[in-house]
This record gives C-alpha cells, sequence and structure tokens, in this order.
C-alpha cells in the first residue's frame, strides 16, 4: 500500500521526538510574542519561550480549553495578523457561540496534506473519483476531504451532505470508487441502494472515509458488507484542522496521528497529570506546525488511548484508539456537536417554558433522533390546543436556529422530570458505540 | 351564567386519564360533562365538575397541571337545527367559538361553549331567547 509521505510517516522515532522537540519550541515562541493570552497564561505559570527546549518540556505548558477559545470569541487566540488568514470555519459553541479557527495559506497547505495522508492511507490515488457526502460549510468535513482529494489529484465530486437520491445517482452514473461520510449516513445510503433500483454490484465503490462521529466494530463490519467497501475510520476536530488529525490504514488497528503536526497526549482529566504510555485517558493535542490558530495543549474531552508500537503498514506514526466516549456532556448528532447547555439557554429564554428538560438520543434507522422533552410551564397553561402547539412550534423555530439540528419537541406534565440536587440526568442516550 | 370548567393538560400516555378520574372520585366530586381534545402528543381534559376549587386543588396536589376555564352552556331542543342557530347567533356579531361540546338529555341537549367573549355571548342568546344554563342547573343534572 502507498504511503503519501514516506519521510514523515514512517520516521524514526527518536528523529520525530527531535522535529517535534524543534517545531514545539517555534510554536511556544509564536504564541508567546502573538497571542497575549498565551503570553499571559505562561507568565503566570512563570514560563518563559527559553523554557521550552524539547518535546519533553511540553508537560510545563498550561492547557488550553474550548472555554479559552469562547472567551476570546471571534479570533482572540489567533497568532497572525487577520490580513494572514485566508479561510474561517466555525463549530458549535457550548453557550450559542461558535468556536472560530482560522487558516493561513500554510495552514490550508498542511491540512491538504494531512488529508492528502488520510485518502493516501484508506487506499486512494489520482485515478479514483471521491464523492464528498460531508456538510460543505463552516463544518470542516466537506472542504477538508475536497482539497485532500485535490492534492492526491484524484477527481472530487463535492456533492456534500443530504439529498439521498442524487447521491446514489451520482455514485452510480459517475462510478464513485471512495466515499466520504459520516458512518451513519453511509449505512443510511446502504439502505437506500437496497431499496432502489440500483444493484450493489453495478456500484463500483471500494473504500468508505468515515469519521465525525463514533461508530462501533459491529457498524464497521455492517457498512463493509453492505456496501461492499473497505471502511476506513478517520478523525479530526476542527479547532486541532478539522478532519485529517488522524487516520486508519488498511491494517484497520488504530488510527495513525499526523504527530509531526499535531502533537498528542493522554492525561487523566480530574488530575490533569500525563498518564503513562498505554493508558486510558483524555486526549490532548498541541499544534506544532499550525500558523493561524496554534493550540497548546488543547483538550479534545475525547477519551482514548494512545499505541506507539509500529504498525503492520510501515508508518511509526503514533496510533489512536477509537474514541470511548468524552470527559464532558457533548453530544454528537450526525456529526453536529451539541451540547446540553445549548439547548438549556434557549429554554431559559422562553418565560413560557420551565427549563426542566430531559434530551433523548436515538439511532433510528442508523439515523440519529434527538427528542427533547419539556415542561409547560403551569401559570402559562391554558386550555387551548392552539397555543400549546405554537409554544411547540416557537420552540422548534428557536431551536433550529440556535442549534442547526432538527429537534423533536414534546411537551409534558409539568413536575414529570426528575429533580435532582446535583447533577441532573439530563441526556439519555440509547445509542449503542 | 358563566361556568367554571377545569381544565388539565394530559400526555398521551396510558392511564393518565384514569389517575385524574380516581383522584377526583375518592373526594366524592362529580362530573358533569367531559371531553377531551387530543393532539398527537398531549391532549387536554376538560370536565365540569360539582366543586371546581376543590377538584383544582386534589389534582395539583398529584402534580397535574390544571386551570380553571370559564364557559358557558346553553340548554335546547336535541336537533341539529337548534345548535347551529346557537352557533349562528354567535357567529353574527363576530364571537368565535374557541371550542364547544355537548351531550343530550331524554330530548334535550346541554351545549358547552367557550367563547371569545362569553359575557357578550350571553347577552345575545339571552336576546334570543336561549335557554342559558347557572352551574347549580348543571351540577344537579
Amino acid at each position: 500500500m502507498e504511503i503519501w509521505n514516506r519521510h514523515f510517516e514512517c520516521m524514526e522515532r527518536d528523529e520525530l521526538r527531535r522535529v517535534q522537540g524543534e517545531r514545539l519550541r517555534e510554536t511556544v515562541e509564536r504564541v508567546y510574542f502573538n497571542v497575549p493570552y498565551y503570553r499571559n497564561k505562561m507568565q503566570e505559570a512563570g514560563l518563559a519561550p527559553e523554557n521550552i527546549q524539547t518535546i519533553e518540556d511540553i508537560v510545563k505548558l498550561p492547557f488550553t480549553t474550548k472555554n479559552d477559545l469562547r472567551d476570546t470569541y471571534p479570533f482572540g487566540m489567533f497568532a497572525v495578523p487577520m490580513s494572514e488568514i485566508v479561510r474561517l470555519h466555525a463549530s458549535s459553541g457550548t453557550t450559542g457561540k461558535p468556536t472560530v479557527v482560522g487558516y493561513t495559506r500554510n495552514d490550508i497547505s498542511t491540512w491538504s496534506e494531512v488529508m492528502a495522508r488520510t485518502l493516501t492511507s484508506a487506499g486512494a490515488d489520482r485515478n479514483d473519483f471521491i464523492q464528498i457526502a460531508y456538510g460543505y460549510g463552516l463544518f470542516t468535513g466537506g472542504l477538508g476531504l475536497h482539497y485532500g482529494g485535490e492534492k492526491i489529484g484524484a477527481s472530487v465530486i463535492p456533492v456534500s451532505g443530504g439529498n439521498t437520491n442524487r447521491q446514489l445517482q451520482l455514485m452510480h452514473d459517475f462510478g464513485t470508487t471512495v466515499l466520504a461520510c459520516t458512518p451513519s449516513y453511509a449505512l443510511h445510503l446502504a439502505e437506500a441502494i437496497e431499496e432502489s433500483d440500483i444493484d450493489i454490484n453495478e456500484l463500483k465503490l471500494k473504500t468508505g472515509v468515515f469519521g465525525a462521529e463514533p461508530w462501533t466494530e459491529n457498524m464497521r463490519r455492517e457498512i463493509e458488507h453492505k456496501l461492499k467497501v473497505k471502511a476506513i475510520d478517520i478523525y479530526g476536530l476542527s479547532e486541532v484542522i478539522g478532519p485529517g488529525v488522524a487516520f486508519e490504514c488498511m491494517e484497520q488497528k488504530g488510527l495513525h496521528i499526523s504527530e509531526d503536526h499535531f502533537y498528542p497526549e493522554i492525561i487523566d482529566p480530574e488530575t490533569l497529570q500525563v498518564l503513562p504510555e498505554g493508558s486510558f485517558g483524555e486526549l490532548v493535542f498541541t499544534t506544532i506546525t499550525k500558523e493561524g490558530l496554534p493550540l497548546i495543549r488543547y483538550r479534545t474531552r475525547d477519551l482514548t488511548s494512545l499505541n506507539h508500537k509500529k504498525c503492520n503498514c510501515g508508518r511509526t506514526l503514533v496510533r489512536m484508539d477509537k474514541c470511548l466516549g468524552r470527559s464532558d456532556d457533548m453530544l454528537i448528532i450526525r456529526g453536529v456537536n451539541l451540547f446540553p447547555s445549548q439547548i438549556e439557554s434557549v429554554l431559559l429564554e422562553m418565560s413560557e417554558i420551565k427549563p426542566h428538560y430531559r434530551i433523548i438520543v436515538d439511532r433510528v434507522n442508523n439515523l440519529d433522533t434527538i427528542e427533547l422533552q419539556v415542561e409547560v410551564d403551569e401559570e402559562f397553561f391554558q386550555d387551548k390546543i392552539s397555543q400549546l402547539q405554537s409554544l411547540r412550534e416557537k420552540l422548534l423555530e428557536n431551536l433550529e436556529s440556535a442549534i442547526g439540528l432538527g429537534i423533536k419537541v414534546t411537551l409534558v406534565e409539568p413536575k414529570t422530570i426528575e429533580r435532582s440536587e446535583g447533577k441532573a440526568q439530563r441526556v439519555i442516550d440509547k445509542r449503542k458505540f | 351564567m358563566i361556568i367554571q370548567q377545569l381544565s388539565v393538560f394530559l400526555e398521551n400516555k396510558s392511564g393518565r386519564l384514569t389517575e385524574v378520574l380516581e383522584v377526583l372520585g375518592r373526594e366524592n366530586i362529580r362530573i358533569t360533562a367531559l371531553s377531551v381534545a387530543d393532539t398527537t402528543e398531549f391532549g387536554i381534559l376538560r370536565i365540569i365538575v360539582s366543586d371546581p376549587e376543590k377538584a383544582k386543588s386534589l389534582l395539583k396536589e398529584q402534580m397535574f397541571t390544571v386551570n380553571i376555564t370559564e364557559v358557558i352552556s346553553v340548554m335546547a331542543p336535541d336537533e341539529a337545527k337548534y345548535y347551529a342557530k346557537v352557533l349562528k347567533i354567535l357567529s353574527d356579531i363576530d364571537i368565535s367559538v374557541e371550542y364547544t361540546y355537548a351531550f343530550s338529555i331524554g330530548k334535550k341537549s346541554i351545549i358547552v361553549l367557550r367563547c371569545s367573549n362569553n359575557e357578550k355571548a350571553i347577552e345575545a342568546l339571552k336576546a334570543h331567547e336561549m335557554e342559558l344554563l347557572k352551574a347549580s342547573d348543571l351540577y344537579s343534572i
């Protein structure tokens, strides 16, 4: 199997650590002098740039969280003047404000590079037709895959998400060989093919590049069986760069992290101590080449472990395991990040409704569903159906515009939702990962 | 002439209506009229009972959402044309009927109406010599 960048992907680990140390040193120097937020944090910790010389010194640096990005919304953590920024993306934040990421021309080039590695690792090359059914737009999925696809010289089909019938038509007529989308949408497409006139054997699909949401080995087997593809898992988050942070190879035994760009650590989310090699804990990334929005020890909240053994594919890049949950309450619904607090803030703005709610997440026909049960305020209750229905519609509208996700709203009797002194059980996730 | 009706918010799940009736039954509250308006997700139970204030507090204790709403009631022969006449009297003076339900005893029907303006409705119906019922009339049926 081909490897896009043998030099870095198969580099001896000692040499790699030297490169990482060098790049970390440069990154720290840049953020110290260009981002007041980082400079203050480093000064509070009694650190100057010269205290960071090798990759081992990284543990001295303070952590960065999504809250830090929110506090400096929109561009406060950028390390270059806006004139150097050529692209902005954004993802949902915890209280309605999105997390904004900016890319310089070099960052776009880095992103294309790591996506080229990803697609090559999935067996794609210039002869392939890559159908990108990830959403295009502020979400990084679509454009991330797009640039990687062009970089390896494949024929990119930028169909974006949704419109299943058109997806099937293009897949059939163009002879798509590589499908890129969320795993749940892949299953949805597989079922749509079964119900259509298309014979799966007429399709030329060979590989799927799936990510942006958690999925199980069972789902992988089902997708591989139904779509007759090799299903490759990819991982990324927009704060770090988007898709392309880590990718599986044909061995399908963990996701290789492009650690010459993104340095990973595993910490205990409670004590914040770095855990010994192989331990399970929270994944933390430091971007060591990014210019627009460099992140120092960014807490992803994803729980996983790292494996430094050399892979049979020949890559020396460390492998991360599939993420097994989160150290916060973020939900991933159809690839969209959602915090219960976002829903709560919509409810708090509506006087007719008590902020007593319950979120029920399920997966029906391989698509995530989300239901919000909310109590009707006793004072507001009249005996008119129309009034309750317009209340429900208003809530639906407010949720849709705040979250950008269709949510089923059910009005329930007051006080039916459990009250709790401590942390209430607000979310019931029936999906099995 | 204004009658106090209880409105109870109900989720569409089995057993809720039974619970309401059991709560009222334990205290010997009498129910004169009952109607349920339902959507796919929730319903509103509307009942006329012998002691609305007491019924309301009993249901509140059991965590139901209850409100008292005002309705009016007309007695007429149980023929469609009389029901039509009542509605026409109201629509002629631009009073809208938010909902209505009816039941009959013998040859008489008792019509319950929730109007956009109950006082005006009472006036107009009286002017047309319709027979309006008081709360006490209903409870003694």
